[in-house]
């Protein structure tokens, strides 16, 4: 087998500019990464399985896993259709709706964190008429979901956004004069064509679900066991000059986090490579 | 089917896209609309397939009322410009959507359906890319793998809106006369749009010429192109030679005034032109009639089946085109620079409803 490494193009500089992306991402990524196995490794196997074991910290791994991806996913949901109406319908204030999907990027996490909290206590503004029925979302996990959700959005509506515009309108048009209902134009012809970025976004607002902390600890309460996420459980440690086992929980959490960011790429590359190669 | 449209008006906003617009095609007619571009031409096409709804008219087909009617009611087959295939789709699965969608109780068996695709891809003569996405085909294929879906649903009438404008010239020339053949072993009712009057006049039955929403005139090829209505047609379907006055074949220059003759006779005062097809202008070398237009040859291309020449004339504005035959041409001897004499051998006159065209 022969690898070509290099096609000739017209413009030059494919090792120049290969080596300054090894050289920056070396310094930037791998270096500070390996630095948390290094440290990981001064501990004995044992020691090690026993902080990664520890039911305290398996809690944490199912709420920061489990509330970021079902984050995620109504993200994709939601995001999405937030994403066709911006691009589909031209009504009033329609900018300043597409310039609010941004804030979750720009606002300050604490800022977000309080608000939600502040609006989702028992006497907030929502919390208030959520109590009644039976419904607590500050302070418990479901206030974990709410503030990963929010965090999450702008991923999908501007990753779907762009393909959505560019969404050639004739070919819903092809399928209707075929005789497909609206579903099954939405389903066979639009779905297809947006799942990619939409796999996209979901998995980028799970990645930034996972790693987030300030708008998190804010509204869990931070309940051993019920409501602590483990970036909490990490700066915990952290505070008891833990090192080692602060950086042991980094492992699980960067190991977990790179597995299901190549089993997304996976699943895209599959659900591309079937059809554009173009 | 046959199609009614009976007094249809669409505007988009201020902008009036048709007006007033009456037409009617009898069942399995291949009839083309032909008109330069946002002359309301593929606005009517999708009015008849649903797509748009006319402000005003109503459209039947085969003597129903379908103003109100949904798209997929109607049984109409339709062909985009750019394809539109369902490119995550492979050949065959474009080909069987149409079937694939039609409610269970009405929808083939699955072996049905693909004999079906395998029969339309014979049709279109693509059976060996039913398994090929349609970014591994050419613009001439894929517009033909359009044309085989828009045919499995068995529709009653098949529009086309400029299916081969997207092509290059020599392609578009073989889809046009394959559309004819399939045309004429199918007997859809066809309509198709066209801003190419070439098309237009080789392949339909009846040609449509229309002009900023409104039809102005409805005839064969040979009608049309023979015998044009108005001068918008005239001038829209081949080349021509636009004189303004009045001239007739043995009054084509005024001799005491030196230019081309204006008729003051008319009552109403109309200004008038008169429109010489190139091929229909005479040359010679000497005066054979004292009426002749004396001009001098700017340019000569004698390549292809007929030679084409662009004089100048002290006594008539603009160039001239003349078109001669390869025989004629090498009679007269002409050359670039040479004074030649015209004449025309048939020549239209119309009055303008406005200055200017």
């Amino acid at each position: 087998m022969h690898l070509v490494l290099k096609q000739p193009s017209v413009l030059p500089g494919f090792g120049l500019t290969l080596g300054f992306t090894l050289f920056y991402f070396s310094l930037i990524v791998l270096i500070p990464l390996s630095g948390l196995f290094v440290k990981t490794s001064s501990m004995s196997w044992e020691q090690f399985w026993d902080i990664v074991t520890n039911p305290r910290a398996i809690a944490s791994y199912q709420l920061t896993f489990g509330a970021s991806l079902a984050g995620a996913l109504i993200n994709g949901v939601f995001g999405s259709i937030i994403a066709w109406v911006l691009v589909r319908y031209r009504f009033p204030g329609r900018s300043l709706v597409d310039a609010l999907v941004d804030l979750p990027f720009a606002l300050p996490t604490a800022v977000a964190g309080i608000t939600l909290t502040s609006i989702y206590a028992s006497n907030g503004w929502i919390g208030r008429y959520l109590e009644p029925l039976g419904i607590k979302v500050a302070f418990t996990p479901l206030g974990v979901l709410v503030a990963l959700t929010f965090i999450g959005l702008p991923f999908v509506v501007r990753t779907v956004q762009p393909v959505l515009q560019d969404l050639d309108k004739e070919v819903e048009e092809a399928a209707t004069t075929l005789g497909a209902n609206r579903w099954q134009t939405f389903r066979a012809v639009i779905v297809p064509e947006l799942w990619p970025a939409l796999l996209t976004g979901i998995a980028m607002a799970f990645a930034r679900a996972v790693g987030e902390y300030g708008s998190v600890i804010f509204i869990a309460g931070n309940m051993p066991m019920k409501s602590e996420i483990t970036p909490l459980l990490i700066m915990t440690k952290l505070e008891q000059y833990d090192y080692a086992g602060a950086t042991t929980l980094g492992v699980v959490m960067l190991v977990t986090s790179f597995v299901l960011a190549l089993m997304i790429n996976i699943l895209q590359w599959w659900s591309g490579a079937r059809h554009m190669n173009q | 089917m046959s199609i009614q449209v009976d007094h249809v008006t669409k505007r988009f906003g201020a902008f009036t896209v048709l007006n007033d617009v009456n037409l009617h095609v009898r069942e399995g007619e291949l009839v083309a609309l032909l008109g330069p571009s946002g002359c309301g031409k593929t606005t009517l096409l999708r009015i008849l397939a649903g797509l748009e709804r006319p402000d005003q008219g109503r459209i039947f087909l085969q003597g129903k009322e379908v103003t109100d009617q949904r798209i997929s009611e109607r049984r109409v087959g339709f062909v985009f410009q750019h394809y539109a295939l369902f490119r995550h789709m492979t050949v065959a699965d474009n080909v069987a959507f149409g079937l694939n969608v039609l409610p269970r109780a009405q929808r083939p068996s699955s072996a049905r359906i693909q004999e079906k695709v395998h029969d339309l891809l014979g049709l279109v003569h693509l059976q060996a890319m039913a398994d090929r996405y349609p970014s591994q085909l050419s613009g001439g294929q894929r517009q033909r793998v359009a044309l085989a879906r828009a045919l499995a649903v068995e529709p009653k009438l098949l529009l086309l809106d400029e299916p081969f404008g997207a092509l290059d010239a020599k392609v578009r020339k073989e889809l046009r006369r394959w559309l004819r053949r399939l045309h004429d072993d199918l007997h859809i009712t066809s309509i198709l749009v066209t801003h190419d009057q070439e098309e237009a006049l080789e392949a339909a039955h009846r040609v449509v010429v229309m002009h900023q929403g409104n039809i102005e005139q409805v005839g064969t090829p040979d009608e049309v192109y023979e015998h044009p209505a108005t001068p918008f047609v005239y001038q829209f379907l081949g080349d021509v030679n636009v004189f303004h006055g009045r001239m007739s074949q043995d009054r084509f220059l005024d001799k005491e005034a030196g230019e081309p003759v204006y008729s003051n006779a008319d009552p109403f005062d109309h200004r008038e032109v008169t429109f010489v097809r190139p091929h229909d202008l005479e040359l010679s070398t000497t005066r054979t009639i004292p009426t002749q237009l004396e001009a001098t040859v700017q340019f000569v291309n004698a390549a292809g089946a007929r030679v084409h020449l662009e004089l100048e004339s002290n006594e008539s504005p603009g160039l001239i085109a003349v078109e001669l035959t390869k025989e004629r041409y090498r009679e007269l001897k002409i050359q670039q620079g040479d004074v030649v004499f015209v004449h025309p051998k048939q020549l239209h006159v119309f009055k303008m409803p406005s200055p200017g065209l």
